[in-house]
């Protein structure tokens, strides 16, 4: 059958995957410590009719060959974990990452997963979780009738008690840094899950190595820019446009060849 | 039997390859770095006894249009478009080196600066340049990488290899049946090539001149079928004058 049918169908399911990103990426603009995603294309291989440079006779060769592209496809979905901005809003258990690094997160199953997002809460036990309840890795217990908790940029976490002038050291927050974070798995909850492309996890103290600093009463907000995406959406719509127009013209060439001969 | 039901049939069969290239180009319309596809046709004539009226068509594909397409700021560190013309140097699948346009880097789990697809991008002495783990990279107009390894002292950044950018002469570069471009002869870096950082280049592909393709494709293919339908209906009136 006719090729420019199936080559213009590659095309629109390339711009429709694109279109579903760029719908995540909005849907996501105020997610805490979200990280915006885009479609990578790439064109699909070429079929070789004619072979460039072959011998057409003993002394001669094909000047230009003969090669069709069979359409686009979409590689992958790449993360950009540039930083969103940080807003102020004086929760002592808000915590935004300045830097490259992540919090740990000890999922039920026991293993663990990553997060940009410092929205942090306290369970019944007064352990710091995330706010689906997991425990940040290694675990923080704050003591009952603590009056207040100070989180230091080096990840140190310090507790007043009631009827002390001293502060009292309850625990150090750790932050993990990837080789390559853009190969990061999103399992949702604003969690990431370590992979071979991502390869093992680097865990530091905060403010050492480069893994970023700490900073209380702060929250990274995403970093979805809503007028690219915006523009992105148009560009891909019109994409997807003439894509459709390719698959009426394929169409009404088969239907003048049917309905003539 | 009449001939040019047969050259007819050519004309449309080339008309329907061409509309896939043209079908291809706006499938990537939207593709980083891509090239627009050229497509023509050609006379093949046939020699012989009868009258010089049998010309066939074959398809020839002259290459890729090389001129640049839009460039577009990203912000992300590792993103590099090339100005004007020029190549960014990868080792292609089967270990040899190949040229692309797409400067949507990324950096693998073993630290290897590599292209979207995977492919290694070539360094000094055609070596894929390996990273350590860094908490910032840099990549400069003329290719070098650089950067803040992690554990570095900010201040201190460290170059860790350059970019080879390649500029052969336009007509020794191919499409390989990969999407990558390989050039005949030995590539030399070329100084003269520069990139802009933080910025991709989109596709060269010009919407409008391949609606115009599409459309004279299209009406190129009815005409031939015309003239398909036209020696079937001659042969049916020669049928009729020789049935008494």
């Amino acid at each position: 059958m006719i090729r420019s049918l199936w080559i213009a169908k590659t095309g629109l399911n390339a711009e429709q995957k694109r279109m579903d990103v760029t719908a995540n990426n909005i849907a996501n603009v105020n997610t805490t410590g979200y990280k915006r995603e885009r479609a990578v294309f790439s064109d699909l291989l070429y079929q070789n009719l004619r072979q460039a440079g072959a011998q057409s006779s003993q002394q001669t060769q094909l000047p230009s060959g003969l090669e069709l592209g069979t359409g686009v496809r979409t590689v992958s979905t790449e993360r950009l974990f540039s930083e969103g901005n940080l807003t102020q809003t004086g929760n002592p258990l808000d915590v935004a990452i300045n830097g490259k690094g992540f919090l740990q997160v000890l999922r039920p199953d026991g293993t663990l997963a990553y997060t940009r997002a410092g929205n942090l809460q306290l369970n019944n036990q007064g352990q710091i979780v995330t706010p689906e309840g997991y425990p940040i890795q290694p675990a923080i217990t704050i003591p009952q009738g603590a009056k207040s908790l100070t989180v230091a940029p080096d990840g140190t976490v310090s507790v007043t008690l009631p009827g002390q002038s001293q502060s009292q050291q309850v625990g150090n927050l750790q932050l993990a840094t990837f080789v390559n974070p853009a190969g990061l798995q999103a399992i949702g909850n604003n969690e990431y899950v370590q992979t071979t492309a991502s390869g093992p996890p680097t865990t530091g103290q905060p403010g050492v190595n480069g893994v970023g600093t700490l900073r209380q009463g702060s929250l990274e907000t995403s970093n979805v820019n809503v007028v690219q995406q915006l523009v992105g959406m148009i560009a891909t719509q019109r994409a997807y446009e003439v894509n459709s127009k390719m698959v009426k013209a394929s169409n009404q060439m088969m239907q003048y060849a049917n309905n003539t001969l | 039997m009449n001939p040019y039901l047969w050259v007819a049939m050519s004309g449309a069969d080339a008309t329907m390859r061409g509309q896939s290239v043209t079908a291809n180009n706006l499938a990537n319309a939207n593709t980083t770095g891509f090239r627009d596809e050229m497509n023509a046709t050609r006379a093949l004539p046939v020699q012989g006894t009868r009258l010089p009226s049998q010309v066939y068509v074959a398809n020839e594909a002259p290459g890729a249009n090389l001129k640049p397409g839009p460039v577009t700021r990203t912000g992300r560190p590792l993103d590099v478009a090339i100005n004007g013309s020029g190549w960014i140097e990868v080792q292609g699948p089967n270990g040899k080196p190949a040229l692309t346009r797409n400067g949507d880097l990324s950096i693998s789990a073993a630290g290897v600066l590599e292209t979207a697809a995977g492919n290694p991008v070539l360094g000094s002495g055609s070596r894929p340049i390996t990273l350590p783990p860094m908490s910032s990279i840099q990549i400069g107009v003329d290719g070098t990488v650089s950067g803040v390894p992690q554990g570095s002292q900010a201040n201190a950044p460290a170059t860790l290899g350059r970019i080879r950018l390649v500029n052969p002469p336009a007509g020794s570069v191919r499409r390989g049946s990969d999407g990558l471009f390989r050039a005949s002869g030995t590539l030399t870096p070329d100084a003269a090539v520069s990139l802009t950082p933080r910025a991709l280049e989109g596709s060269n592909v010009n919407a409008v001149d391949s609606m115009l393709h599409l459309i004279q494709n299209a009406r190129t293919f009815e005409a031939q079928i015309r003239l398909a339908r036209t020696s079937s209906q001659n042969g049916k009136a020669a049928d009729r004058v020789l049935n008494i």
